[in-house]
């Protein structure tokens, strides 16, 4: 096993700038990798062998020729399966898209294509990013390198495993209620979800518009940080972008990384500490709360009352607009057609298409979602859902006056057993307990390893003001250098 | 009682267009019943007089310059199409022919 794979993107980054390595033996070491362990782990649907070796092959020309280097050349990065990739299937965890090759990137590609990195493939996730475990993929479940017999969190559990099994050093994500943070506390590596509007949302496919917010995974909060300054900002193509510079994350994980948080005020959410979380997870985060006043944070405990109201939001807020989202999937332009035997209609062939194509979970959110559209019930579920929605941002706004961030366990729960949540559905949207209210406030949040319950991964999470990403970056980059990164068993 | 009836998710289904068999019936309207149970904690909270927020970002009317830019060939468009014909995409019959005629 190349020790290369071991190395943080900032380190494959600098070798191969120095030339003390070049982008393909980087790559190689990757691929090698994931021939090596995924068949067990199973992040990847898709792995892109000739165009990671081709892209590879361009940086190191690049650099032969003197020609400058982009910020993350030749470092590898797995991409979740929700963004589309010119002409490399792209499937969303969904055989309604089966077979797909987007004939155009996502600016989030793009900008990876631009900076130099090199796309190693597409990564696991739940069906359409529903789902907390990687279980409700069409093309069967991702691993918890931890613990194969345990979940990997989801959506986004492969682009997390992929982290943790040391197949790729960088990974995207998208999170709408918790999908890369989730993914990232249970696998002990680092999620980011930044700023709506910070990164671009032209060409994920959508689940949620108001919600999806593609963002970072890596193995430390500097790699996410880079990642995350290469992939946002401004974007035309997507009219919900917010037409400023990324905040300074870089120079904010950096700063952390020295352990000094003097002066920094952090915010103990009162619902999220008590019950509703394992105690694993709590005696792990309280020890975390000592550790960041060690380095000289100053905690308060702030009451953020309409945050018990998050999930029910939540579940009435997403499925309505995925059942929305969700109406273009209809065997006319793209993916799957069943049933078109040259007897039934339009409207039977459409039916039959999505029946075949939509897994349960999906079915379930887009019924609910009609639901809760419908007239009679709207004012009473989505309206009421929208005004809960501006309650939690008071909530937000109120506590950012008193601390410049909050803190929170990332999950109530470790890395659960495989099937353990999938016959109950509200048991497995309990995962994202803590993690959706930032969804409806849109703000950053992260997550970063903070200690180990029963031996497995527990992550902390920070919550920060909207385009105040800088912040998030700054303590939990404090809490990483203090605590250190998290280490799984040998594979 | 129930907040959701089998009937009322034959409903949905439809309006969904979805082709659920019976058996998906039985097992989504125990399912959505559950999650309707929890999600109707909404209507705790007095929110009266609170505006309702549909989107974070407080921006509107995000206009550009009318430039044509490449787009994609009526060949990529049609790339993904499971069936196509004279660069369109190519459905099944939309009328029945006795309202069509």
């Amino acid at each position: 096993m190349s020790e290369l794979i071991r190395k943080t993107a900032t380190e494959i980054a600098g070798l191969v700038a120095s030339g003390e390595t070049s982008a393909v033996e980087v790559t190689r070491a990757h691929l090698d990798r994931i021939t090596e362990v995924d068949d067990r782990v199973r992040a990847f649907l898709h792995v892109d062998t000739e165009g990671a070796l081709a892209a590879a092959r361009a940086v190191d020309e690049r650099r032969a020729a003197g020609e400058p280097l982009g910020p993350l050349a030749g470092v590898p990065v797995a991409v979740k399966d929700v963004l589309t990739t010119r002409g490399v299937p792209t499937t969303v965890g969904s055989k309604i898209l089966e077979g797909w090759r987007p004939p155009y990137d996502a600016t989030i590609v793009s900008r990876l294509r631009e900076a130099g990195t090199v796309m190693l493939g597409k990564t696991n996730m739940d069906e359409f990013a529903m789902g907390s475990s990687t279980e409700y993929s069409a093309y069967g479940a991702t691993h918890n390198p931890w613990d194969l017999g345990r979940i990997p969190g989801g959506s986004g559990g492969g682009s997390a495993a992929a982290l943790a099994a040391y197949e790729a050093p960088l990974a995207i994500g998208s999170d709408t209620g918790g999908s890369i943070r989730q993914p990232g506390a249970v696998t002990g590596t680092v999620g980011a979800k930044p700023t709506y509007g910070g990164t671009s949302r032209y060409g994920l496919v959508a689940f949620s518009s108001s919600l999806d917010t593609p963002g970072p995974c890596a193995r430390t909060v500097l790699d996410a940080a880079l990642l995350h300054q290469v992939i946002g900002g401004h974007d035309p193509r997507d009219s919900t972008s917010i037409p400023a510079p990324v905040p300074d994350v870089v120079a904010a994980a950096k700063l952390g990384a020295t352990g000094d948080l003097t002066g920094v005020r952090l915010g103990v959410v009162k619902e999220f500490s008590g019950e509703g979380a394992e105690p694993g997870v709590l005696a792990a985060f309280r020890e975390a709360v000592e550790t960041l006043t060690k380095l000289g944070a100053e905690i308060v405990e702030v009451s953020c009352p309409n945050f018990s109201y998050a999930l029910p939001a939540y579940y009435l807020i997403a499925p309505s607009e995925c059942s929305s989202n969700l109406a273009r999937f209809d065997g006319v332009r793209f993916g799957l057609r069943e049933g078109d035997d040259g007897n039934r209609s339009l409207e039977e062939v459409m039916s039959l298409t999505r029946d075949v194509g939509f897994g349960p979970e999906v079915k379930r959110r887009i019924m609910l979602g009609t639901y809760a559209l419908s007239s009679g019930y709207y004012d009473a579920y989505y309206g009421q859902a929208q005004k809960v929605r501006t309650l939690i941002t008071r909530d937000f706004t109120a506590a950012f006056e008193r601390v410049d961030a909050l803190i929170s366990p990332t999950t109530p729960f470790v890395a659960f057993e495989m099937g353990a949540r999938t016959s109950d559905p509200y048991q497995m949207y309990l995962a994202d307990l803590f993690t959706i209210p930032t969804n409806l406030y849109g703000g950053p949040g992260i997550s970063v390893p903070c200690g180990l319950a029963d031996g497995l991964p527990v992550g902390l999470q920070v919550m920060a003001p909207t385009m105040a990403d800088d912040r998030m970056y700054r303590v939990a980059a404090a809490l990483e250098s203090a605590v250190g990164t998290l280490t799984p068993p040998a594979l | 009682m129930a907040a959701i009836s089998r009937e009322e998710v034959a409903h949905l289904a439809r309006l969904s267009r979805l082709a659920v068999t019976e058996e998906e019936l039985d097992t989504f309207a125990g399912q959505l019943d559950v999650i309707l149970q929890a999600v109707a904690q909404v209507g705790e909270v007095a929110a009266a007089d609170i505006p309702p927020t549909s989107h974070s970002v407080p921006l509107t009317n995000v206009l550009r310059e009318d430039v044509v830019v490449p787009g994609l060939t009526p060949q990529e468009a049609l790339s993904g199409a499971p069936d196509a014909e004279e660069q369109r995409f190519r459905v099944p019959r939309i009328l029945d022919e006795d309202v069509a005629s």
